[in-house]
């Protein structure tokens, strides 16, 4: 009888703790997020700011996306397309299209409208702007043989080809406006997303409804969203605390963490990742004593990376010690190979012995001094600009930093206007092909800010790009890297970036990932209670 | 009473330099106290800048990642900051890069200012007319507005950020300085120049400036103690002098906003010594005005 009693409870106490294991999703509510920066246009297309992605997105939908329940952030998952299939070697990718979907002003969204704005993307006209046209260079056309089937005829295999379709930036737009208007939706929203745009007031708010027709049946859960531009991390914060806001995309520091944690306990759960940004330093190969590699093997050299990784992760959004890739993804360089390279030593004291001998041996006197350009954004350039130059001062170098306002940095620096300067490196998706387009030659890439040619990294890159044996492709990314950190030393890496998402424990479905350009569709959103 | 010949030599004997200094100086302290203790502050926050490095008992830009956000204590007096550097050493640090931003600011804005207010008396008519218009609208714009433009167009950086506090000081001071220099214009002492036939600069320069000269040291002072606090705020604002160079405007911001709560202390300090240095220019600045003013000088 004792026996059967305890079954019994232990059958209640199973019941009733189900909703909590499984919490049925709630319909309704208004998700409100603050955004720190504003979307230079509407077109995704062109620009490749989370200042557009988080806004906007919503409103979109996109060929392939990124599994939101993939904290890795790297999954294929079916949006327009519904299934796809490789053939011809790894030539030839056809997508179905799901029938059903509809643009929000009621027209049918067909396989056309999919090849209209790809091709606006990968083969823009004169005058239509197309930031990762370059990403596509692999695509030799697009068909559309009927209303459900598009295909993509590649001039090679790629490994990374269906990886790059998962860009939020792709949204599908109407055909019928691309062809009158190629630009219209630079100023205009108008897509086939969970939420139907209401307004834009700037310097303000962007206002989005439940789109009533998704094709999703049953989503979104939220009535609507509202994303406030708040371009002050504390008063982000202050959002947040004061229960204003639910959640920031971006990502809070550790401090802000700790702060609303002790302050609204389990009001706020706290999301964390590896990001996929990291800050780098840009050495201007056209200005001496840096053509000459061993001074910039010196000040790589110089930089505890291990240390900082330890110490710089409790003030600031930045954490792992990295190569080109995001520690703990699949294509990245383990720990105990990344610290055979030049500034990634364990031992610190041998390194900088070694960058003091490398600076003397190119001539380069004690207390040399030189400028290093930084950008006027906190968190994390500040910390990270203040870290390199104490670290050079260890070496006997004597650096002073010149903090040039964020709109007018790339300017700057594009104009070569620098000797040692930062740059960064965001990806919306894990994926070698995209993080180490940036390393390739001055004359392939035009972000590449260092202004090197280097033809055997070029050609490195178009080897590991081919190549679809993951161990292969592998070990050609390794030497890629070690020629890229260690041996020419072009670039500085940093530490990799680190997202810390605390937001209302009311916030649920959403599952925070390496990018913060990923997951901001908002169908799988609801709010609890 | 006679008198004798030691005293008649002794009246006839000039007091030594040295001697007036002194005796200025202590009718000053006793005659403005709070002067003087605005004095005192100035003083004390000279010495301090001037001899940083002996006082300093850490490098301002020495990292230490094993004792970042510590708290105050032996070894750190006033703790450390986000990244392990002593607080107390940047203090003292920092009182030297205010000092520079301030005298420079202050000497190049008030000095400019005067010659354009004297020159602009001087020539008086539609020169005159012309130069108090562009002064007026400079003067419309208020300080940290004006320096916040100046310095988005040369950029940040202690001779920038100089530049910047100085410009808008100049519409400031030429425009009190005028004032005296239209009255001086007047005195018989500048029309026997005139009729000697010197030149205009050499009466702006050699007959009016001199004349002139409690006015501008009246306005030098006062734009010190605005000048450190301009700096300040550029600084905190991210527009001023730049990481790593120790200015107590830049300790106020980032991380020491973001830890105000768990390490008050990056904050608390370098707030008291802008505070303090501001209260010291401000004490001295009034009483100099007091001390120069005929018509305050026997009340």
């Amino acid at each position: 009888m004792k026996q059967l009693a305890r079954v019994l409870a232990f059958a209640v106490a199973a019941v009733l703790s189900l909703p909590g294991l499984v919490q049925a999703q709630r319909n309704g509510g208004e998700l409100v997020f603050p955004v720190p920066s504003e979307p230079p246009s509407y077109d995704g297309h062109r620009e490749e700011t989370f200042g557009l992605i988080h806004p906007i997105a919503p409103f979109y939908n996109t060929l392939l996306r990124v599994d939101p329940n993939d904290k890795g952030g790297t999954k294929p998952y079916p949006s327009i397309a519904e299934s796809w299939k490789e053939s011809d070697g790894g030539r030839t990718y056809t997508f179905k299209i799901r029938s059903g979907v509809k643009f929000h002003d009621g027209s049918d969204l067909t396989a056309r409208d999919v090849k209209a704005s790809y091709d606006k993307i990968i083969f823009p006209a004169p005058g239509v702007g197309s930031t990762r046209k370059g990403q596509y260079a692999v695509v030799e056309k697009i068909e559309a043989p009927d209303r459900s089937t598009v295909v993509f005829r590649l001039k090679q295999p790629s490994g990374s080809f269906i990886a790059s379709l998962l860009s939020p930036y792709n949204f599908i737009y109407k055909a019928d406006i691309l062809a009158k208007d190629p630009n219209w939706y630079e100023k205009n929203i108008m897509g086939s997303g969970p939420f139907t745009f209401v307004e834009h007031v700037k310097g303000s708010h962007v206002v989005g409804k439940k789109n009533a027709n998704y094709w999703d049946k049953g989503k979104p859960y939220l009535d609507g969203f509202r994303a406030i531009f708040i371009r002050s991390s504390a008063a982000q914060v202050a959002a947040v605390r004061g229960e204003r806001a639910h959640i920031q995309f971006r990502g809070f520091t550790p401090a802000d963490r700790d702060n609303l944690k002790s302050a609204l306990g389990n009001k706020i759960t706290v999301q964390e990742s590896a990001w996929d940004c990291i800050l780098l330093v840009a050495i201007n190969h056209e200005q001496k004593p840096f053509d000459d590699k061993r001074v910039r093997r010196a000040l790589t050299l110089a930089l505890d990376r291990h240390q900082a990784s330890e110490s710089l992760s409790k003030i600031a959004i930045v954490k792992s010690v990295a190569g080109v890739q995001v520690p703990g993804t699949p294509f990245a360089t383990p720990p105990g190979e990344l610290n055979k390279l030049a500034g990634y030593w364990t031992d610190i004291n041998k390194s900088r012995a070694e960058a003091r001998r490398l600076l003397k041996e190119a001539g380069v006197p004690e207390g040399f001094q030189f400028t290093f350009k930084n950008r006027g954004i906190p968190m994390p350039y500040e910390p990270l600009g203040v870290w390199m130059i104490d670290q050079w001062r260890q070496v006997g170098l004597n650096v002073k930093q010149e903090v040039i306002e964020p709109a007018a940095y790339f300017g700057v620096i594009r104009k070569g206007d620098y000797q040692a300067a930062m740059d960064f490196q965001c990806g919306y998706i894990v994926e070698p092909d995209l993080d180490m387009y940036k390393f390739l030659s001055a004359d392939r890439n035009p972000a590449n800010y260092g202004r090197y040619k280097d033809p055997v990294l070029d050609a490195l890159y178009d080897k590991q790009s081919g190549e679809t044996n993951v161990e292969k492709r592998k070990q050609i990314i390794r030497q890629f890297e070690k020629r890229l950190l260690d041996e020419e030393a072009h670039y500085l890496m940093t530490l990799q970036w680190h997202r810390i998402i605390p937001h209302s424990s009311k916030v649920k479905g959403w599952t925070v990932t390496p990018s913060h350009y990923l997951n901001n569709t908002l169908d799988t959103v609801w709010l609890e209670q | 009473m006679a008198v004798t010949k030691e005293t008649l030599d002794r009246l006839a004997t000039p007091k030594p330099e040295r001697a007036r200094w002194l005796q200025a100086t202590l009718d000053f302290t006793r005659q403005r106290p709070l002067g003087a203790i605005g004095a005192a502050i100035i003083l004390v926050m000279a010495v301090v800048g001037l001899s940083a490095e002996w006082l300093a008992p850490y490098d301002a830009l020495q990292t230490d990642y094993g004792a970042m956000l510590a708290a105050p204590s032996g070894a750190h007096w006033l703790g450390t900051d986000a990244y392990g550097r002593d607080v107390f050493s940047r203090v003292i640090f920092g009182s030297r890069t205010a000092l520079i931003v301030g005298l420079g600011a202050s000497i190049i804005g008030a000095t400019l200012g005067a010659l354009i207010g004297v020159a602009s008396a001087f020539f008086g008519g539609r020169i005159d007319l012309v130069v108090q218009r562009i002064m007026d609208v400079l003067i419309s714009f208020p300080l940290i507005i004006l320096a916040l433009a100046v310095v988005a167009i040369l950029g940040t950086g202690v001779q920038n950020v100089i530049l910047a506090i100085a410009i808008p000081m100049i519409p400031r001071c030429a425009r009190v300085v005028r004032s005296s220099a239209l009255a001086v214009r007047e005195m018989p002492y500048v029309d026997a120049a005139r009729a000697a036939g010197f030149t205009d600069a050499r009466i702006v320069l050699r007959h009016m400036l001199p004349n002139v000269t409690a006015p501008y040291l009246i306005m030098l002072t006062a734009f010190l103690g605005q000048a450190i606090l301009l700096e300040a705020s550029l600084s905190f604002l991210g527009l001023g002098v730049q990481e790593p160079v120790a200015a107590w405007g830049l300790m106020l911001r980032g991380a020491a906003v973001e830890f105000a709560e768990t390490a008050p202390w990056m904050a608390i300090f370098p707030g008291l010594a802008i505070s303090l240095a501001v209260f010291g220019f401000n004490l001295f600045g009034d009483s100099l005005r007091d001390a120069l003013d005929p018509r305050l000088r026997t009340q």
